[in-house]
C-alpha cells in the first residue's frame, strides 16, 4: 500500500464515473424485466380485428361481438330510435361527441357510419363495467328517454347512440372502435380503411 | 459440552445477545392495555397467510383456464382443502382487521409523534404492500368479483393523464384481464410482496426496538439519569439490556421485560383471537357475502359484468373516497391522499403530549370523527353509488380530509393536561 496523500478530485471523479456507469447498466438491465410485462405476440394477435355477419340484425336487437376481450356492442337501431337522439341533447354531457372517443367518421349525432348500425365498445368509459341495454324502459333511468344504457356498477347511463348523461359518474360518451363494412353483411371490428 | 458450544456459536453469532436486546431483556411500559394485542397478532396473521398460503400453491393453477377449477379442487377433493383455503381467505380479513386496530391505537395514543415517525412511515409501507397483497390474492380465484374487481382497480391507474393507458396495458399485459395478468399477479402475490413484506415488518420492530415502545400515557420510561427521576425497588427488580441505557445516561423506569411478561400476556390474546378467528372459519367463513363475495363463486366472464361491484370491506372506506368526487383522476387522487394523509399524521399533528388522556377535548372528538367518518365510507363503499349514499359518501369524505387539517391547527396550541412524571 502507497502512502500517497488522497486525491479527493481524482476519488470524486472515479466514484461519480463508477456510479454513472453503474447506474447505466442497471437501467438496462431493468429493460427487459419490464418490457416483458408488454403483451407478448400472442396477446397482440388476439387483440387483431374481428368480423361479424349482420344480415339476421332485427330492428332494436343487440349482439356482442369480442374484441380484445372487449364487449362490442352492434345494434340496429329503428327509425323511432335515431329521431329520438336529438330530443334529449340538453341532457347530454357531449351531445356532438367533441371529446375524442371514435374515429372521424362517428362523429355526428347517431355517432356511426350507417345511421342505423350502432357500433360500440361496451364498457363503461368510468371504471370500465360494462353497462346494460335497456330497451323501451329506460324512462326510469332518464325522464323521456325510451330506450339506452345503463351501467350497474355506479350508475353512469348513455343513450342509444352512447352519450353520456350529465351527472352521472362516466366523464366520456362509450368509445366507438375502428370499424368498416366488407359487404352489407358483414363488419369488421378493429380495423377502417384508414389502417388497412 | 452444551455450554461450549453455546459460547462457540455466540462467539460467532450473537444469538443469545440478541435475543436478550429484542426479547429477554426488553424493556417495554408496564401498563400495556387491550389496544396492545394487536401487533402481535397481526404478526401471528402473517405467519397464518405464508404458511396457508404455501399450502393453497400445492394445488392451485396459476392459469386463467386451471385458477377457478383448481380452488374448487381445494375446496371439495383436497383433504382439509377447505380448511387451508378458509384459513387464508378468513386470514386476509383478520389481517385487516387487527391491522386497522393496530392502527387506532397508534392514532389514540401518539405513537406516530416525535421520535417515531419512521417507525410510522414503515407501518404505513407496510398498510400499501397488504393492500397490494390483498388485491392481487383476489384476482387468483379468478371468479367474477375477483376480475370486475381487478378491473376497476385498473381502471384506476387508467385514470391517470397521457400515460393511463399504456400503464393500463402494462399492467395487464394484455389488451384486457386475461391470463397474463392473473400470472403476473400469482408471481407477485406469492413471491415478490410476501418478501418486501416480511422485511418491512423486520425494519418495523427494528425501529420499534430502537426508539422503544409507546404506552397508553405517552410518556418515556427512559428518563435522563441526571437525578430527576430516581428508580423504585419494582424497577431495579429487572436486568434490562446494557443498550437500552445507553451506556448509564438513562435509567429505564415502569417498566418490564418483554419476555416473559408480554410474551404471556400476548398469548393471551392470541388465544381470544384464534377462538373467534376459528368460529368465523367453522361457520361463517364467506363472512356474510363481505370475506368471499358472492358473484366470485361464479368463473370470470369478460362479457357479464356483475349487477353490482364491490370491493372487499378493507378496501371500502377508500373505494367510497374514489367515488364521492365525480371525476375519475380526481377520485383517484382524493384516494391516494386519503392514505398519504396517514402517512404524514407526524408532521400534521404539530402537538407533543401524544395520549389521548393527556390531550383537549376536542381532539377526542376529532379522533372520533375520523372513526365515524371511516367507517361510514367503509358501509357506504359497499352500498351503490347512487342518490343519497353520495352525498353522504362526500359529506364523510369531506369529514374524513377535515380530521387532518383540523388536526394540523389547532395541535399547535392545544391546551393539553399536564403529563405525569411516571406510568399510571
Amino acid at each position: 500500500m502507497s502512502n500517497a496523500p488522497v486525491d479527493h478530485g481524482r476519488r470524486r471523479f472515479l466514484t461519480i464515473a463508477t456510479s454513472v456507469v453503474g447506474g447505466v447498466g442497471a437501467v438496462g438491465a431493468a429493460v427487459p424485466f419490464v418490457a416483458s410485462w408488454m403483451p407478448s405476440e400472442k396477446a397482440k394477435q388476439a387483440g387483431a380485428a374481428v368480423s361479424a355477419d349482420i344480415s339476421k340484425l332485427e330492428p332494436g336487437q343487440l349482439i356482442r361481438v369480442e374484441w380484445r376481450g372487449k364487449p362490442v356492442w352492434i345494434v340496429k337501431r329503428p327509425q323511432a330510435m335515431l329521431d329520438e337522439l336529438a330530443t334529449h341533447e340538453d341532457k347530454l354531457r357531449d351531445p356532438e361527441s367533441e371529446v375524442e372517443q371514435q374515429p372521424a367518421y362517428a362523429q355526428n349525432r347517431h355517432r356511426s357510419k350507417k345511421p342505423e348500425i350502432f357500433v360500440a365498445v361496451g364498457i363503461c368509459t368510468h371504471l370500465g363495467c360494462s353497462p346494460t341495454y335497456i330497451i323501451n324502459d329506460f324512462a326510469a333511468q332518464v325522464e323521456g328517454v325510451k330506450s339506452g344504457f345503463f351501467c350497474p356498477c355506479h350508475g353512469s347511463k348513455f343513450d342509444m347512440a352512447g352519450r353520456v348523461f350529465q351527472s352521472v359518474p362516466a366523464p366520456k360518451n362509450l368509445q366507438i372502435p375502428p370499424y368498416m363494412f366488407i359487404d352489407d353483411n358483414t363488419i369488421v371490428i378493429g380495423e377502417d380503411e384508414g389502417t388497412v | 459440552m452444551f455450554k461450549n458450544l453455546m459460547s462457540w456459536i455466540e462467539y460467532r453469532l450473537p444469538f443469545m445477545d440478541k435475543m436478550n436486546l429484542h426479547v429477554m431483556q426488553y424493556p417495554a411500559p408496564k401498563n400495556f392495555n387491550f389496544w396492545y394485542f394487536f401487533g402481535s397478532l397481526a404478526m401471528l396473521v402473517l405467519v397464518n397467510q405464508i404458511l396457508t398460503g404455501i399450502w393453497l400453491t400445492m394445488n392451485y393453477v396459476p392459469s386463467a383456464e386451471g385458477a377457478f377449477a383448481s380452488v374448487e379442487y381445494i375446496m371439495r377433493d383436497v383433504d382439509y382443502g377447505w380448511l387451508l383455503r378458509y384459513m387464508h381467505s378468513t386470514g386476509a380479513s383478520a389481517f385487516f382487521v387487527v391491522v386497522y386496530l393496530h392502527m387506532l391505537r397508534g392514532m389514540m395514543y401518539g405513537s406516530y409523534q416525535k421520535p417515531r415517525e419512521l417507525l410510522w412511515i414503515f407501518g404505513m409501507l407496510i398498510f400499501l404492500v397488504l393492500m397490494a397483497e390483498a388485491f392481487m390474492g383476489y384476482l387468483l380465484p379468478w371468479g367474477q368479483m375477483s376480475f370486475w374487481g381487478a378491473q376497476v382497480i385498473i381502471g384506476i391507474f387508467g385514470t391517470i393523464p397521457f400515460v393511463g393507458e399504456d400503464l393500463t396495458l402494462w399492467i395487464r399485459g394484455d389488451y384486457v384481464i386475461s391470463g397474463a395478468t392473473l400470472n403476473r399477479f400469482f408471481a407477485l402475490h406469492v413471491i415478490a410482496l410476501p418478501l418486501v413484506l416480511v422485511i418491512l415488518v423486520f425494519l418495523h420492530i427494528m425501529a420499534l426496538h430502537e426508539v422503544g415502545s409507546n404506552n397508553p400515557d405517552g410518556i418515556d420510561i427512559k428518563k435522563d439519569n441526571d437525578g430527576s427521576v430516581v428508580q423504585t425497588e419494582a424497577d431495579k427488580k429487572f436486568t434490562f439490556h446494557q443498550y437500552f441505557t445507553r451506556g448509564g445516561k438513562k435509567i429505564i423506569v415502569d417498566a418490564i421485560p418483554f419476555h416473559p411478561y408480554y410474551t404471556v400476556k400476548d398469548l393471551l390474546g392470541v388465544a381470544g383471537f384464534l377462538l373467534i378467528f376459528a368460529w368465523v372459519i367453522f361457520f361463517f367463513p364467506e363472512g356474510g357475502g363481505y370475506f368471499l363475495e358472492p358473484p366470485n363463486f361464479e368463473p370470470a366472464n369478460a362479457l357479464k359484468t356483475p349487477a353490482h361491484i364491490a370491493p372487499v370491506w378493507y378496501f371500502t372506506p377508500f373505494y367510497a373516497i374514489l367515488r364521492a368526487i365525480p371525476h375519475p383522476f380526481m377520485g383517484a387522487v382524493a384516494m391516494f391522499a386519503a392514505i398519504v394523509a396517514l402517512a404524514l399524521l407526524p408532521w400534521l399533528d404539530r402537538g407533543r403530549v401524544r395520549s389521548i388522556r393527556y390531550r383537549s377535548g376536542l381532539h377526542t372528538a376529532n379522533l372520533i370523527n375520523f372513526c365515524i367518518s371511516f367507517v361510514a365510507l367503509g358501509v357506504l363503499g359497499v352500498l351503490p353509488a347512487e342518490g343519497i349514499y353520495t352525498l353522504l359518501a362526500q359529506i364523510f369524505s369531506f369529514t374524513y380530509f377535515g380530521f387532518f387539517i383540523l388536526l394540523w391547527f389547532y395541535s399547535k396550541n392545544e391546551k393539553t393536561k399536564p403529563l405525569p412524571v411516571r406510568l399510571t
